[in-house]
């Protein structure tokens, strides 16, 4: 990958008997977004932390802009930003107190960190709410404001941990929204998400970590490609059942789910046509109401990885 | 942004400058929220008024002063003990909301958090003690000796208070929940009440005698007692810390930081391992 910003070798650490982290070797470039997916307890958070400067590896490297996260961890701390799982603010504060204090403590001058609040509170749309205490503040609101906290210093590296968790659809899409923003601006993002769906809107390269360690990497369409495509058939009659089941079997090699009068299949490789499943499914005299040949979703793509039932939430 | 090496100095500055910004958030939080401070006083003035008034009529003074005068000195060194609590419940609430983290990964003054923290207590723990002062003046309490010793019972107290305040940035730090913090709280009340505080210890069981002889709330209320000039004098066999009240609380204050700031910093500072 050329000129990665973000670069983490072999990290391992463990708290008690539990291993969170057993050798995950990360790499971002610089300017994109890297999404970090697994599901709770992988490593995530810990991985974060570490890059943070909040912790320290009990073995392996990581490097932020060339900068070791523990030798030189105020070099990395002055390139870094952090958005975490709580809204990380003042509560008792205005928005635009808690930005001027955190502007202050990054060593802005008073003015500078005066101009710099006004500028993120417009430019985020919370001018509107910035004299009232955060207190009052909707979940969403409390989370963008906690993002823009992280901007004060124009960071090099912006870590989101989990920035949408626990939001509905609306805040989450206001969250993406300034993200891409970001993204435009050419920060470099590196964002845990235990949801498909924000990674596949927002990352350019995800990294699927499970029980610490990365175990795939690529964008979301090579992911999806990882696995094949996928066909969804809807039975005209549910008596049929049995027989479409055992023929699809025989076309895809796996076992179907099956749901009501739906079967769906992953397909292994390429070089299915649908004109091709139409045709086998006619000679064994299965009527069918519905076909599709589609690309698998990144929750699927994530279940088949990390071998999973269903999706851990 | 620079990538010299800073020197100490210019770090000695910064750790100044941030601890004065995390001052200032206090200050930020009580001109939203000043019915904090009023809520902080409400415990005190309420033992005012219950003490001097409702027990107080049926309590004895040894050397038969006024039970007001004489119960005053002990709700200072409540207000005074009462530092602790404050900063832990703050420390423990920025913790767990990950405001600790997010000034960890900032390129501030690491010593600057725990030293703002209790600096701002000391001016809250100011205003408190104004408050009070206005609170016995109103209950015909004043001091008699005048002014060097009234100052000086003062400046222990504010002595006092800022030492405990370390105890508050270490069990804050160390319990990092906000619920366990506040779980703590009442146990303030048991702590300040087992004391010379509000009656005299010498009728008190033998070894309970002793905790509330040893109570470092029974040396400030007797320190403060002896300079103001306020009733309550003791004679007689005297336990050492009652006896010389002042050496006590000096001692009490400079053991406190000895052990609590270096733990704090170190609590602040060590990175998870």
């Amino acid at each position: 990958m050329p000129d990665p910003i973000v670069v983490t070798e072999g990290l391992h650490k463990s708290f008690g008997d539990t291993h969170a982290l057993r050798g995950l070797d990360l790499s971002v470039p610089r300017g994109t977004v890297c999404g970090v997916l697994g599901p709770n307890g992988a490593g995530k958070t810990t991985a974060v932390r570490i890059l943070a400067t909040l912790s320290v590896p009990d073995a392996g490297h990581a490097r932020i802009a060339g900068h070791d996260v523990v030798r030189e961890a105020g070099k990395v701390r002055a390139r870094i930003g952090l958005a975490g799982q709580h809204a990380a603010v003042d509560e008792k504060l205005t928005g635009r107190g808690n930005l001027r204090m955190f502007g202050r403590l990054s060593h802005l001058s008073r003015r500078d960190a005066r101009r710099r609040a006004d500028e993120l509170l417009e430019r985020f749309d919370l001018m509107d709410a910035a004299d009232r205490q955060v207190v009052g503040y909707s979940g969403g609101m409390r989370r963008r404001l906690d993002l823009i906290t992280s901007l004060i210093l124009r960071p090099k590296v912006l870590f989101l941990d989990e920035p949408t968790t626990g939001l509905d659809p609306r805040s989450r899409g206001e969250i993406w929204d300034s993200i891409r923003e970001l993204v435009a601006d050419g920060t470099t993002v590196l964002l845990t998400t235990q949801y498909l769906d924000e990674a596949d809107q927002l990352a350019d390269d995800i990294a699927v970590v499970d029980h610490g360690q990365v175990i795939a990497t690529g964008t979301p369409d090579e992911l999806k490609a990882t696995i094949g495509d996928h066909l969804d058939v809807e039975l005209e009659d549910p008596a049929a059942l049995d027989t479409a089941a055992t023929v699809l079997k025989t076309l895809a090699g796996t076992d179907p789910t099956v749901t009501a009068d739906r079967l769906s299949v992953a397909l292994p490789g390429g070089g299915f046509r649908l004109f091709d499943v139409m045709r086998v499914l006619d000679r064994a005299g299965i009527a069918a109401a519905d076909v599709r040949l589609r690309r698998p979703t990144l929750d699927e793509v994530f279940l088949r990885l990390t071998d999973r039932k269903e999706l851990v939430r | 942004m620079t990538d010299l090496a800073p020197s100490l100095g210019h770090r000695l500055r910064w750790t100044f400058t941030d601890g004065l910004t995390l001052v200032g958030r206090e200050l930020g939080r009580l001109r939203h929220a000043p019915g904090e401070l009023v809520a902080a006083l409400i415990f005190p003035a309420v033992m005012v008024v219950l003490f001097g008034y409702v027990f107080g009529s049926a309590i004895q003074v040894p050397d038969g002063g006024d039970y007001r005068e004489y119960l005053m000195p002990g709700l200072f060194a409540m207000v005074t003990f009462s530092a602790w609590l404050g900063v832990m419940t703050r420390m423990a609430a920025d913790a767990s909301r990950g405001v600790m983290d997010r000034l960890r990964s900032m390129p501030m003054a690491r010593l600057a958090v725990p030293f703002g923290q209790t600096g701002a207590d000391l001016l809250t723990g100011l205003l408190m003690l104004a408050m009070m002062v206005g609170t016995g003046l109103l209950v015909g309490w004043q001091p008699h000796r005048g002014l060097i010793p009234t100052a000086q019972a003062f400046l222990l107290m504010i002595v006092l208070r800022y030492a405990l305040s370390w105890v508050g940035v270490y069990v804050g730090l160390t319990v990092k929940n906000d619920q366990v913090a506040d779980a703590l709280v009442p146990l303030g009340l048991p702590f300040t009440m087992l004391s010379n505080a509000f009656v005299p210890t010498d009728g008190m069981p033998g070894w309970l005698r002793f905790l509330a002889d040893w109570n470092p709330v029974s040396a400030l209320t007797a320190a403060s007692r002896e300079l103001f000039g306020n009733p309550g004098a003791l004679s007689g066999d005297v336990a050492w810390p009652l006896a010389h009240p002042v050496t006590t609380v000096l001692l009490w204050s400079a053991a406190l930081l000895v052990i609590f700031v270096p733990l704090s910093l170190r609590a602040y500072m060590r990175r998870e391992r």
